[in-house]
């Protein structure tokens, strides 16, 4: 089975402060630390111990430009095979159906039978994966925490639904999946495996090269556009208990017993 | 008189065939046994001939560590030392053989007379030493060589077995001695033995029978002793009592260099290892010869999980059966009969992931083991191992990455690394950052991840500094250009991001220009003696302090609390694996009216707080929490306050006096942070000393 | 521009986002009627209809017996079959409305907007909207070109319930225009989450640990209290992630929904995905570290403290307060 896995690099959320730059029209870049994002990983994972059930092989791939080659790396020492880097001026600031577009001529010049995504990433739109499916005509499932191959046509995948419960579709190939975080435990990836990729060619394909018409992607075809960031003004707060733990402790009690629950 | 006859005797022929099967299988024993040993992975231990040697003479010879166990190794002691001096008279009976008629050709000189005697006490003391043990184990069975099943399959009955072939070889030579005694008394009236052994009162209770049936027993006792004598021999490299022939091997060759760990490979730098294919070990064939060796050599004994704090808090995790099961595997993939089969993976078939992930490095098992058998550099190669194939648990992770991409765990910005020291302690104590604009220093306060970064333990770090400013130490702190030491990270196998984060620190050492290096973490303090090379040399501050306070540089104020019992708990890094016990004591001991206690497993018996560096991140099942155990043992020592010397272990206790429900009846505290409060200071303004934390109040 | 609202339902009861949806519809086009779109079958889409004519002034009722089950891949298809060209279509940003926007928005040939929590304005065919990124740490101000149509989904509980005075809606009923559907994705079935014997949505008063609780070993605290209290245990995603609990005690979006008088959330931050499944407006009682926690925000009562301090602290107050020992009160 040939499988891709979208990937993006994102700042790392567990190790970054993400806070407004003195500007007030950014937020400030200057000190953060890049990774792979977090759902993708797990799809990179996924794939890779769906390549190590039925056999095939795992593409990475990602649209952007040099900085973005290191998690591509990342996820070859992890175990991927292949990894493609899409990389043209012309891409820059397109939004979400820019993105999917770009990926979809990709896709179109090759042959996958599963094409993964995570769920979301650092803007959370969760769009990527839905609109690929749909321009490729591709069926859809998001929020995939559990995959298991029927066969060659035909996979079985679990999504998550509300109340922890999950809802079992079976998904004809090749077809289109976000994947969930929590759906496996992703490998460690060391320095040292790192370091043995780091030599391998990454193909950078151009949108000449894919045959992308430049006015359908980048900054000019963007319907959405962010505008700025900014810090909403704390409308409520709570009110604070002060005192010793005794005091407080007091207190708190008082209050579940108004609230009736208390007996 | 009786004279010896030359050794070509009827049924000498019986006698010679047992003699070269006996040589011929056990050479071939032997030899299958060495096998695995020439194939496996090169280990560099011979140099440094005469500390070997003299560590030799120390640990086997004169059993050095046996006493630990007072009761056990004190039989021990005597089993070994009667073996050694019956070795001359068994090699005799062999090779010499039995004469034909009880007839002595030279008459015994006074050496060989006294020489009759040490030996016939030394059998009858090995004899009763191994009826002992053997009664020890069937009936009081000591906890230790017990095998819960989860840590493998025991083999009780091996060990008794054994001490009975050992009182049956003392038998068998007390029956051969005893016999010919009785002969000789017969005819000359005279009995040479000395009263009271074995061999006496086998040759009393045979003083009556006749020629005849003396020289059956005579005849008798020697084959029983030869059979036995090389049933023994071939049999030991079966089993436990391997140990008899591979232990002056597993002395001699054991590691010399305490606090640090082998090589990825021996014989590959740290620049080379892109070239190393696998990492760690993986399958059995990974393993050093040494490591092998050490297999071979364990006796069993259990003292090293007796005193492992896994074990003990109920990990999956027991030294003992580590060496045993691998001992045993061993046995099985090399047989003596049959062909070899190797290959397998341990992970997942011999050890689980739990089991090696388990261990805190505390280094107690190597501290008790008589056969210094090596436990921390085989967990290191086997986290190699799994790191390598990407296997490291999912909490361990984050603060690799963490690690890798902030130079911290805690995934804090590396920028904030000095923050610690700024903003209203820079009032107090100004601590200068050598970025190479404020002027340089003599002395680094090497600060490390958990002191920079944790709210509670920044404490510990503003103490040090406290103590190096009153001793007017021209210091300063690397500060945002410091990364952590890696110490853990290269314990926990990730050997590429420790090399990456030493060379990086090594690099702003030397750029600092600084001749010396202080530090209040031991973990940080073992990485810059034993894992960094070319740096200055690096003190911790307990040692700091005691000089200065030898020195009258730092004078100590009275404890006024006059209910405040303290007790010091021994940081396994600055402890057991670097021997700093009595600096961070003196210092205690200089405080007025301070009231110490010893716990009983203090000093190399510490017992290690839990774990820290990438311990402290890592989630193990356990019964109970190592941590909650050592605090328990701080108040049977009728302790209060216990003192400690490293910030993990003051993580570790703080929490488990919290799990253990002893909130209000005992607080820990820092010996820096002790040491700060208790310095007598020039009255300055009021911004000069911060307040004390909530957790000395009553200290 | 024509509004519309996709309304969610689940055996015949509808989603509270369907009146929320409306009044973000109003916010986007404070003058418009926007429409109501149900899919389903039988006797439940009807009750369904029935129920939100009462606040929307148009019903699109689509049956089809393919569509019983919502399944994201047909309804797509059956809405590209009846919204008209240029139509914006709000959606509840969640499970559904993650599996159908995206794609539908590109049959459609508009705009799409994810995961909206508020309506800034509208110039022409600029629509002004606020979202969040990097997990909520920071807001951003998103400007999206409706001029072909828009598909914006909508964060659950950003808007309030719209609760004017209620209208007779008119139900059309658009099934035969939408025909037969098919997708190469089908339902099977679904597997309903154990509960592992404490069912958390039936508790008045629920400890719930997040993060700040650091290890498995100390979730024991919170059962004490628990325990003293007559109260359960819940927590947060990242608890079960690290399998300290189990996923039936986790409230969230993905998670289980609860209506509890009294919220103790200790050590959570605050993600949004967590709140959301707390409803009914308990009283809510965030014990954190950290003073800036988010959970701050939303709580009604907070205590900067060490819940591994707090905690223990508490409970000793309740026995007390109770008279009831420590090893009384059955485990829960």
């Amino acid at each position: 089975m040939e499988i891709l896995v979208c990937v993006k690099r994102v700042p790392d959320t567990s190790e970054n402060e993400i806070v407004l730059n003195s500007a007030g029209n950014d937020i400030e870049r200057d000190d953060l630390v890049f990774s792979v994002n977090e759902w993708d990983n797990y799809a990179v994972e996924e794939a890779l111990q769906i390549a190590d059930r039925v056999g095939g092989n795992v593409t990475v791939v990602t649209v952007g430009g040099e900085d973005d080659e290191e998690v591509l790396r990342r996820e070859m020492a992890m175990g991927a095979k292949h990894a493609v880097l899409i990389s043209d001026e012309a891409f820059e600031g397109s939004d979400g159906k820019g993105l999917a577009t770009i990926l979809k001529a990709f896709i179109e010049k090759g042959n996958y039978d599963l094409i993964l995504t995570g769920v979301q990433a650092d803007d959370g739109c969760a769009q990527v994966g839905g609109m690929l499916a749909a321009m490729l005509d591709y069926p859809f499932a998001s929020l995939v925490n559990a995959i298991e191959v029927l066969d060659g046509k035909r996979i079985k995948v679990c999504r998550e639904i509300e109340g922890g419960n999950k809802e079992v579709n079976e998904v004809d190939l090749p077809c289109v999946l976000s994947i969930q975080t929590g759906i496996n435990e992703p490998r460690y990836v060391g320095m040292r495996g790192i370091r043995q990729v780091a030599s391998i060619e990454i193909p950078t394909p151009c949108a000449a090269d894919l045959g992308i018409d430049p006015a359908t992607v980048g900054a000019a075809a963007a319907k959405v556009r962010r505008v700025d960031y900014f810090v909403p003004a704390v409308t409520k707060q709570a009110e604070m208990l002060q005192g010793s733990n005794e005091e407080i402790a007091d207190k708190v009690i008082e209050l579940a017993k108004a609230k009736g629950g208390f007996r | 008189m009786i004279a010896i006859q030359d050794w070509l005797t009827p049924a000498r022929l019986l006698f010679l065939i047992i003699h070269i099967l006996g040589l011929a299988c056990f050479t071939y024993i032997a030899a299958r046994r060495i096998a695995p040993l020439v194939r496996a992975e090169r280990d560099f231990r011979f140099d440094r001939t005469l500390v070997r040697a003299g560590r030799l003479l120390q640990y086997w010879l004169a059993q050095w560590r046996h006493p630990r166990y007072r009761f056990a190794g004190t039989i021990h002691i005597l089993i070994f030392a009667g073996f050694l001096l019956l070795a001359t008279r068994a090699f005799y009976v062999i090779i010499f053989g039995f004469p034909e008629q009880f007839v002595l050709g030279v008459e015994p000189g006074a050496i060989s007379q006294f020489y009759g005697f040490v030996t016939d006490w030394a059998t009858t003391v090995v004899f009763v030493c191994a009826i002992i043990a053997a009664i020890r184990r069937m009936v009081f069975r000591p906890a230790r060589y017990a095998v819960p099943a989860r840590y493998g399959k025991g083999h009780p009955a091996d060990a008794i077995f054994l001490l009975g072939l050992i009182a049956l070889l003392m038998f068998a030579d007390s029956l051969f001695v005893g016999s010919a005694a009785a002969a000789q008394a017969q005819q000359t009236n005279a009995n040479e033995l000395a009263t009271l052994t074995l061999p006496w009162a086998v040759s009393t209770f045979l003083a009556t029978a006749d020629m005849a049936a003396l020289w059956n027993v005579h005849l008798g006792a020697f084959f029983l002793h030869q059979l036995t004598f090389y049933f023994l021999l071939c049999y030991r490299p079966f089993g436990i009592q391997f140990h008899v022939e591979t232990s002056q091997f597993s002395v001699y060759f054991a590691k010399l260099d305490r606090g640090t760990v082998k090589p990825v490979r021996w014989g590959v730098t740290s620049a080379n290892l892109d070239q190393v294919k696998s990492f760690g070990v993986k399958t059995f064939e990974d393993f050093t010869w040494k490591h092998m060796l050490d297999f071979y050599s364990c006796a069993d004994c259990g003292r090293c999980s007796d005193n492992c704090p896994a074990n003990a808090a109920g990990r999956p995790l027991s030294p003992r059966f580590l060496t045993i099961k691998a001992r045993d595997y061993c046995f099985q993939h090399y047989p003596v009969l049959g062909s070899s089969t190797n290959g397998q993976a341990l992970i997942g078939n011999l050890y689980s992931e739990d089991e090696i992930w388990s261990c805190t490095t505390c280094g107690a098992c190597e501290e008790e083991c008589p056969l210094l058998i090596e436990y921390i550099d085989k967990i290191v190669d086997l986290r190699r191992g799994l790191v390598d194939d990407g296997n490291v648990p999912q909490s361990l992770q984050k603060p690799l990455k963490a690690l890798e991409s902030r130079g911290n765990p805690y995934g804090k910005l590396d920028k904030k690394r000095g923050e610690w020291a700024k903003k209203e302690f820079q009032q107090a104590c100004r601590v200068k950052v050598l970025d190479g604009k404020n002027g340089g220093a003599d002395t680094l306060y090497f600060v490390d991840s958990i002191t920079s970064y944790d709210d509670r333990i920044q404490a510990i770090g503003r103490a040090t500094a406290r103590i190096l400013d009153h001793c007017g130490e021209n210091f300063g702190i690397l500060g945002a250009a410091e990364r952590d030491s890696g110490h853990d990270v290269r314990r926990f196998g990730e050997e590429m991001l420790f090399l990456s984060l030493r060379d990086h620190n090594a690099d702003a050492i030397k750029a600092a220009g600084v001749n010396r290096i202080v530090t209040a973490d031991p973990h940080a303090y073992n990485a810059l003696k034993h894992d960094y090379t070319d740096i200055p040399q690096v003190e911790h501050i307990s040692q700091y302090v005691a000089r200065e306070v030898k020195q009258g540089h730092i004078k100590l104020s009275r404890i006024d609390n006059e209910d405040a019992i303290y007790t010091y708990h021994d940081p396994c890094y600055l402890g057991r694996h670097n021997q700093i016990y009595d600096d961070p004591r003196e210092v205690l001991d200089s405080i007025p009216g301070l009231k110490r206690v010893e716990m009983n497993r203090c000093r190399d018996r510490s017992f290690c707080c839990g774990g820290g560096g990438l311990m402290l991140f890592y989630e193990p099942k356990e019964d109970e929490r190592i941590g909650v155990k050592r605090v328990r043992m701080a108040a049977e020592a009728g302790a209060n306050v216990i003192v400690t010397a490293c910030p993990f272990c003051m993580v570790n206790i703080e929490d488990a006096i919290k799990v253990a429900a002893l909130e209000g009846k005992m607080t820990a505290i820092d010996l820096a942070e002790l040491v700060d409060l208790h310095t007598v200071r020039q009255p300055q303004s009021d911004l000069e000393r911060t307040q004390p934390t909530e957790l000395v109040k009553n200290a | 521009m024509r509004t519309f609202a996709y309304i969610l339902h689940k055996a015949g009861v509808v989603d509270d986002s369907a009146t929320e949806l409306l009044t973000a519809a109003k916010k986007l086009d404070p003058g418009a009627s926007p429409i109501a779109i149900v899919t389903g079958w039988g006797p439940d889409l009807d009750s369904v209809c029935d129920r939100v004519r009462t606040f929307y002034g148009e019903v699109w009722k689509i049956g089809s017996e393919a569509l019983a089950y919502p399944n994201a891949e047909l309804v797509r298809s059956a809405l590209v079959k009846v919204l008209p060209t240029g139509s914006v279509l709000l959606v509840a940003h969640e499970h559904f409305g993650i599996d159908l926007s995206p794609g539908l928005s590109v049959k459609l040939n508009s705009a799409f907007v994810s995961d909206v929590l508020d309506i800034d304005g509208v110039e022409g065919t600029q629509v002004k909207v606020v979202r969040q990124e990097f997990g909520g740490q920071i807001s951003t101000h998103v400007r999206c070109d409706v001029s072909s149509g828009a598909v914006i989904n909508v964060r659950p509980g950003a808007f309030k319930a719209a609760n004017g005075a209620p209208v007779l809606g008119q139900i059309v009923d658009m099934s035969d225009e939408v025909g037969a559907l098919s997708a190469k994705r089908r339902y099977i079935e679904t597997l309903v989450a154990e509960s592992g014997g404490v069912d958390i949505t039936k508790y008045d008063v629920l400890i719930s640990v997040g993060r700040g609780i650091q290890e498995q070993g100390n979730v024991g605290i919170a059962q004490e209290l628990a325990d003293a209290m007559g109260a359960a245990v819940s927590c947060s995603r990242p608890v079960v992630d690290a399998k300290w609990m189990e996923k039936s005690r986790q409230v969230g979006s993905s998670g289980k929904t609860v209506k509890p008088k009294v919220y103790m959330a200790c050590g959570i931050s605050g993600a949004f995905q967590h709140l959301a499944g707390i409803k009914g407006n308990p009283l809510i009682i965030a014990v954190n570290k950290n003073p800036k926690a988010p959970i701050f925000q939303v709580a009604d009562v907070g205590i900067v403290a060490d819940i591994l301090e707090f905690l223990p602290e508490l409970t000793n107050k309740v026995r007390e307060a109770r008279g009831i020992s420590a090893k009384a009160g059955g485990r829960q």
